[in-house]
């Protein structure tokens, strides 16, 4: 960690006007997302929240739309579809609370207060809600095939597979960031945050749902077509560079 | 002697929350080092005027420099020198109060060691590892304390420091956020004897705007009185 040497650390409690330092402070970006990093995760840690509530919610879904297609397994596309909806809306959960502690516990205006760069705190709650994303999707994903999923696919699948939940994650922890940020100012961020979310989140459901599909189809080819990886690595890399151009303004007055 | 430099100058500064006026043409001049307190009745623009000067607001208009730096645009540079005091403690509940000095710590590049010194300062050393939701008002407030100087701020922003706190707690902290700190400093009261005896400079402000603004000595209690009617 960085330390001020030229900070002096005792006051002076007779001393008159204190010489005010010349050189204004700052601390490195990454030293800033660590710290908000190691905070994020600890507080999730210490009094989960988040995650518990994640996958209970998409265990819940699972079970409904067990009964509600009246079917005990699913393949191909519809597997895909309901597998991504069910960690879309989960994710709408996670995205809800992401700025929660920091906006009602005053911990975004004490992060303000501190001379660092402000994309630490995209970049420290984006890794937070795709690290979310991923323990929820440890409980999801071996529910959903013992729930509703048909015949496993083969080994060579869940190594395509995780590619695709990599990709979509990430693009879901950008957009949720920036969606979350913007909704915790607001009196209904819990309204907010789906209607926001979801238009923009379309094309990563219609990426991974499409790339999914043939994985989880009986007859095969098991295989994910190179197109849709593009697809969700584009959708990543342009608002991965929209949120660092608007992050600032989203979490400032 | 020449004047000590202005560490904090106001020139006609103006901020609304929508269509209310929260801050209307103040003007003013704080010298480094000295104290202006400020008084006026809730709702009168003394916690808009703080978080100004702490850079969490823009102005609408006017000017605002602190340390010599106009704000907004130059907020980057000023952030690590200003330290702020608010009725919310900005610390987090199920953080203990040692995680949440250790977290600002490391946001402001500062030594642990000075998170212990100052827990030590506040009398908190033995509930530091416990959760801040677990701290009676005064042990929050004093641990907010503890936040607002870990990096030995040149500017402080006080927002009725002492409130929650007992007069064996405001002696604790009095070192760190008095007037012998030495830091320029601005706070908000509603107690006129109290306030006009540890300042340098009285602002009154009423619906925003400036009633008063002058040196402390030319400040009768009426004048401030006047403000809560």
């Amino acid at each position: 960690m960085t330390t001020r040497a030229e900070l002096p650390h005792t006051e002076s409690p007779a001393g008159p006007t204190r010489p005010p330092s010349d050189d204004p402070p700052f601390v490195p970006l990454r030293v800033a997302v660590a710290a908000l990093l190691r905070k994020e995760l600890g507080l999730e840690l210490r009094a989960p929240q988040a995650v518990p509530a994640m996958s209970l919610f998409s265990i819940t879904t699972l079970v409904v739309f067990h009964f509600a297609l009246q079917r005990g397994q699913v393949d191909g596309d519809l597997a895909s579809g309901v597998l991504w909806v069910t960690l879309l809306f989960a994710a709408m959960l996670g995205i809800s609370r992401l700025f929660v502690a920091d906006h009602e516990e005053g911990g975004l205006d004490g992060f303000l207060l501190a001379p660092t760069d402000r994309t630490a705190m995209l970049v420290a709650k984006a890794v937070g809600l795709f690290a979310f994303l991923a323990a929820v999707e440890v409980v999801a994903i071996p529910a959903f095939a013992l729930m509703l999923l048909g015949p496993s696919p083969p080994i060579a699948a869940y190594g395509q597979l995780a590619a695709l939940l990599v990709l979509a994650d990430a693009g879901i922890a950008l957009v949720g960031t920036m969606v979350g940020a913007m909704a915790v100012q607001t009196r209904t961020r819990d309204l907010i945050v789906p209607l926001m979310a979801l238009p923009l989140l379309i094309p990563v459901v219609i990426g991974a749902a499409k790339g999914t599909a043939p994985l989880l189809a009986t007859a095969g080819p098991h295989s994910v077509e190179v197109r849709w990886l593009f697809v969700l690595g584009l959708y990543d890399l342009v608002f991965g560079l929209l949120a660092f151009a608007l992050f600032d303004y989203l979490i400032e007055d | 002697m020449a004047a000590p430099p202005a560490a904090i100058e106001l020139e006609g500064l103006t901020r609304r929350y929508g269509e209310r006026v929260a801050l209307q043409d103040v003007t003013l001049t704080v010298p480094a080092g000295t104290t202006l307190v400020v008084f006026g009745p809730n709702g009168a623009g003394k916690s808009t005027l703080l978080r100004v000067l702490a850079t969490l607001l823009r102005p609408h208009s006017g000017v605002v420099r602190v340390l010599g730096r106009a704000l907004p645009d130059d907020g980057w540079a000023v952030r690590g020198r200003i330290g702020l005091l608010t009725h919310e403690p900005l610390l987090y509940r199920d953080l203990s109060g040692r995680e949440n000095l250790r977290f600002h710590a490391r946001l402001h590049g500062v030594a642990f060691d000075r998170v212990e010194e100052l827990l030590e300062r506040v009398g908190l050393r033995l509930r530091a590892d416990d959760r801040v939701h677990t701290y009676s008002r005064g042990m929050v407030q004093r641990l907010a304390v503890c936040r607002a100087v870990l990096h030995d701020p040149d500017v402080l922003l006080l927002d009725e420091p002492r409130a929650n706190l007992d007069p064996a707690a405001a002696d604790l902290v009095e070192p760190l956020i008095g007037a012998a700190s030495g830091r320029t400093r601005v706070v908000t009261s509603h107690d006129p004897a109290g306030g006009l005896a540890e300042a340098d400079i009285a602002l009154g402000l009423r619906g925003g705007r400036t009633a008063f603004v002058a040196p402390v000595d030319h400040v009768r209690n009426a004048e401030i009185g006047a403000l809560y009617r």
